[in-house]
């Protein structure tokens, strides 16, 4: 059993989505899924201390060993990820039985529970495996699950923003498709450890170069880097909220894993960051995702897509820390790729309850919330809190590490840029707060209740989660820390 | 009590005390009386704990309290010292006096929201002991942080548009120059020093280069936005439109002095004299407070409305403070530190006096206060023991720290310093005598004065508040023994050559 873990991972939410289909029931489908992901988080609290007993994990898919078969290799950096991607969806599917219901019409929720599902397989199957093809497989799957989710939202545009996503993540897909075909032209492998080894006796042939550079847009496009990102904010908005949580605090998250694990896994920090000029790539990109986002997020009037496009900002922070290329920036990443999720969790389940009560997502209409939902608001401004970088919130722990990185590099005024970006998040939160505290409500007769505990207590988790891994950083700190150092000891 | 418990324990209590009024408060939102016990039999324990702790303070060992560790070297720790004390008496001390002062002042007004009201000043003054007992500079910004959220909604109380936006220009300068300037300067230090911990002599050693360190001193002086150096001063006129309580506790005391506080315990416990006096940038900054000082002066004899006048001259005597610090002598800091308790009582006073004129008499602005003596006298008596202390005349606590600071510029041999302080000081006359002078003394509008029956005062708690502060700035000019003791040690912990 326990060698079978890394399969169990993706076989159990895979498997549990056609049960689904037969099923049916949407009450009981409800319970089962949930079931299936405490299962699926179970097997990755499992895993993480199975790498930390026993070093790296490898399993060969059906017995097969690589190169001929796939193999699954799991170690400090992708077990913490599975516990990131598990435990957000499972929280997440707790307050999907309320939301759903007054979002999405009764006969499509147990088609939404079947596309969560899969879309749980295709992130989790991307970070367990080990082979660049079965990357792409799983990102498709999770891709074309997100497109269906986003679709069942029942605002008409919800429908145009799955169709631009399904386009433009096609395109990624595509790309990324072409990226791997050069590299298995050049290598003859697909596995990641295998190219790790082969890359190197090619690595000054352009096509080597040109493999790179298809991967790295394709991926790029996959987590919304500034200016790929077009397809998010549409996509966040107008999708059901639960999805909007499960894919702003997973799917994003996983796009970076990729991205990592080629950088510095498969090709390496030596040619990443020494034959190419991905520092300054990644540095000026993830800058300008960071202000220009932020600067964008202020004017937003539907709160969802405030968010979304903070979201885009948010990710400029990671990969920024990416760019720096080294071992602090790289921990600072890690650890605001937990943070971030942490905090837009929070904040997405708050707007899901918002969504329940009041059915608008419009800033106009939060006006006098803040005294008929406390909970729900307070949830918000914590999780704002946490944006901006507030002491004793997480992501004051991410912005020190991002701002040290910076200072030990002694890149004095992108660090300035990143803290003009914090007071960029204050000003779009506050809007918010405005609205929320200090405007009385808008029809004096209409007044909403607190959003259901079964909304409120999954966000209130987060919220929880947001202020106990601000004081006590020593889990999310010594992770980050420990995945950068291992990113950093396979490139040496 | 202080027998009954340990230093640590008691410094923990103090911090904790203040949000243990917090469940009363919410329990007994819709029995206003109840409600208000709370505040007060809180406020009333707070200033018993401060005053035994100042009893069994010593300055040699210094109570350490080490609550947890957020990343490797940032520690939440608390660490009594003179400076820390000193403030935490002031603070305490005014609390309770102001809680009195706000029942008279918040029902005679008839505000909304005084459940909201309460809590967030409870937390505020959680936020101001925290601050005052800080072991390091994490902490210290911590607390720093608490204390701008939590008044925030102070500022915005009235919920009007004038006050939304009053509250976001608060807010704005108060959260960019924390999050860009002092947080960055923060990094910094631990970049080059590698420990944030406040210590005697500073924390840089000779390997940090004296450009960084200039830098980095600027960074501090700008980023400590609550110190309202100019040009960062403009939220402090703008939190004026908060109700009179906060402005007189927060935006006099607890808020204000938390800034002038931490550029003191920067200068002191960061750099340390002897280098902030070797570095160049401090006298450019020396002259930029100095600057700001008579300016603000100026700004405030063209102000009408009351609070507005106060405001500005809030933030000359904020300069006075960091002129204190940054002249990097022994009577400079210790002159700055007095300053914050003279300033403090003798401010406080006059914008409970401000808030009592608003109470009783419904006016904002000075002109229409000609004559007003007639109707409000132990108010604009108060007023004008407040100005006198502000000013710096005898038999007010303003004297002593005033003294201080033009010996403290001499020693450094600032005779523009010393001189602008001087004239800033007349301005004070200028802008704040005539006020009860013309109260009193306005023979234009006699038709108050005839009907000398009608005196027509604050309600009574507004009244004892401001009369106990009032009398307490008379006080401290005969004995200030107790922070005078206090700003000594911390003078002679500061080290510096020409002391």
């Amino acid at each position: 059993m326990i060698q079978h873990l890394p399969i169990l991972q993706v076989i159990i939410p895979l498997l549990a989505a056609p049960i689904c289909f037969i099923l049916k029931e949407a009450r009981l489908v409800r319970w089962f899924v949930l079931i299936a992901n405490v299962m699926a988080f179970v097997v990755s609290i499992m895993l993480l201390q199975q790498v930390n007993l026993n070093g790296t994990l490898v399993y060969s898919l059906g017995g097969w060993d690589a190169p001929v078969g796939i193999e699954y290799r799991i170690d400090k950096l992708n077990a913490y990820l599975l516990i990131l991607v598990t435990s957000i969806s499972t929280i997440t599917l707790m307050a999907a039985g309320k939301s759903l219901t007054k979002e999405i019409s009764e006969s499509k929720i147990t088609y939404f529970y079947i596309a969560y599902m899969l879309c749980l397989t295709g992130l989790l199957g991307i970070v367990t495996t080990g082979d660049a093809f079965n990357v792409f497989v799983f990102l498709e799957i999770s891709s074309l699950a997100s497109y269906t989710m986003i679709a069942m939202g029942n605002d008409r545009r919800s429908l145009w923003a799955s169709y631009q996503y399904l386009i433009m993540g096609t395109i990624g897909a595509t790309f990324i498709l072409i990226g791997i075909g050069l590299m298995y032209m050049m290598t003859g492998t697909l596995n990641m450890y295998d190219l790790a080894e082969r890359l190197p006796e090619v690595e000054h042939t352009k096509t080597v170069f040109t493999a790179f550079a298809f991967f790295l847009v394709g991926v790029c496009l996959k987590l919304a880097l500034f200016p790929l990102h077009l397809w998010l904010p549409n996509a966040y908005a107008y999708a059901p909220s639960i999805a909007t949580v499960f894919l702003a605090a997973t799917a994003t998250k996983v796009a970076i894993y990729v991205l990592l694990r080629f950088i510095f896994s498969v090709y390496g920090f030596e040619f990443s960051f020494s034959h190419l000029p991905l520092t300054e790539i990644l540095v000026s990109l993830g800058l300008l995702g960071i202000i220009a986002a932020s600067i964008v997020a202020i004017y937003q009037t539907n709160v969802k897509r405030l968010f979304a496009y903070s979201s885009v900002s948010q990710i400029g922070y990671m990969i920024l820390g990416i760019g720096i290329g080294t071992k602090t920036g790289l921990t600072a990443t890690m650890l605001h790729l937990f943070n971030h999720a942490l905090m837009k969790s929070a904040i997405f389940l708050a707007l899901a309850g918002v969504v329940y009560r009041v059915g608008s997502v419009n800033i106009k209409a939060f006006a006098g919330l803040g005294r008929q939902m406390p909970w729900t608001m307070a949830a918000i401004v914590i999780g704002g809190l946490s944006l901006i970088g507030v002491p004793l919130t997480v992501g004051f722990v991410s912005k020190w590490y991002l701002v040290l990185a910076l200072l030990e590099s002694n890149w004095w005024p992108i660090a300035v840029l990143v803290l003009i970006g914090s007071l960029l998040a204050i000003a779009y939160i506050w809007r918010i707060v405005e609205v929320a505290y200090f405007k009385p409500a808008l029809q004096n007769n209409q007044s909403y209740k607190e959003a259901p505990l079964a909304i409120l207590i999954p966000a209130w988790i987060f919220v929880l989660a947001n202020i106990y891994f601000g004081i006590d950083t020593s889990f999310t700190a010594g992770v980050s820390e420990a995945t950068a150092e291992l990113l950093f000891g396979v490139a040496e | 009590m202080g027998d009954m418990m340990n230093q640590e324990t008691l410094m923990q209590w103090i911090i904790i005390l203040p949000l243990l009024a917090i469940p009363g408060i919410l329990l007994f939102h819709k029995k206003p009386n109840l409600r208000e016990a709370s505040t007060l039999i809180v406020g009333a324990l707070l200033l018993i704990a401060v005053v035994a702790f100042y009893q069994g303070f010593d300055a040699t060992s210094g109570s350490y309290v080490h609550w947890w560790e957020l990343m490797p070297g940032l520690d939440i720790a608390f660490r009594a010292e003179p400076l820390g004390v000193l403030f935490s008496l002031v603070a305490g001390s005014l609390w309770l006096v102001t809680s009195i002062y706000a029942i008279g002042y918040m029902r005679g007004h008839g505000e909304a929201n005084q459940t909201r009201f309460y809590t967030c000043f409870a937390v505020a003054i959680s936020g101001v002991m925290g601050l005052a007992f800080a072991d390091n500079l994490f902490t210290l910004f911590v607390f720093y942080e608490v204390l701008t959220l939590s008044t925030y909604p102070l500022v915005t109380h009235a919920g009007t548009d004038k006050a939304r936006h009053g509250g976001r220009v608060y807010l704005s300068i108060l959260l960019s120059t924390s999050i860009l300037f002092f947080l960055f300067a923060i990094i910094g230090t631990w970049a080059e020093a590698g420990t944030l911990t406040f210590a005697q002599g500073g924390v840089f050693d000779s390997t940090t280069s004296k450009t960084m360190m200039s830098v980095l001193l600027v960074l501090f002086i700008f980023g400590i936005g609550k110190a309202a150096v100019m040009p960062f001063h403009r939220w402090l006129p703008a939190a004026m439109v908060a109700p009179t309580p906060v402005s007189a506790l927060l935006h006099a005391v607890a808020v204000v002095k938390a800034g002038v506080f931490t550029i003191l315990k920067v200068c002191v416990y960061v750099f340390g004299i002897d280098l902030l006096a070797d570095l160049d940038v401090t006298d450019w900054l020396l002259y930029l407070a100095t600057a700001g000082v008579l300016l603000a002066s100026l700004v405030a004899m063209r102000q009408d409305n009351l609070k507005k006048r106060l405001a500005y001259s809030t933030v000359g005597q904020l300069g006075y403070i960091t002129v204190g610090a940054l002249l990097a002598t022994q009577a400079g800091v210790l002159g700055g530190a007095m300053h914050i308790v003279a300033h403090a009582f003798g401010k406080i006073t006059l914008f409970f006096c401000a808030g009592a004129i608003m109470v009783a008499a419904h006016k904002t602005e000075i002109s229409d206060m000609r004559g007003l003596g007639k109707t409000m006298p132990i108010t604009m008596i108060a007023f004008f023991i407040g100005s006198m202390s502000i000013i710096g005349l005898p038999p007010a606590a303003g004297m002593w720290s005033k003294w201080y600071l033009l010996m403290g510029s001499l020693e450094a041999h600032q005779w523009a310093v010393m001189i602008v302080l001087m004239i800033s000081s007349l301005l004070n006359i200028a802008y704040l005598l005539p006020i009860p002078l013309r109260a009193f003394f306005d023979g234009n509008r006699s038709v108050v004065s005839i009907k000398r029956e009608h005196i027509k005062e604050a309600p009574w708690p507004s009244l004892l508040a401001l009369s106990i502060t009032a009398i307490m700035t008379l006080v401290l000019f005969f004995w200030p023994q107790v922070f005078y003791g206090l700003a000594e040690s911390l003078a002679s912990v500061a080290g510096g050559t020409n002391g």
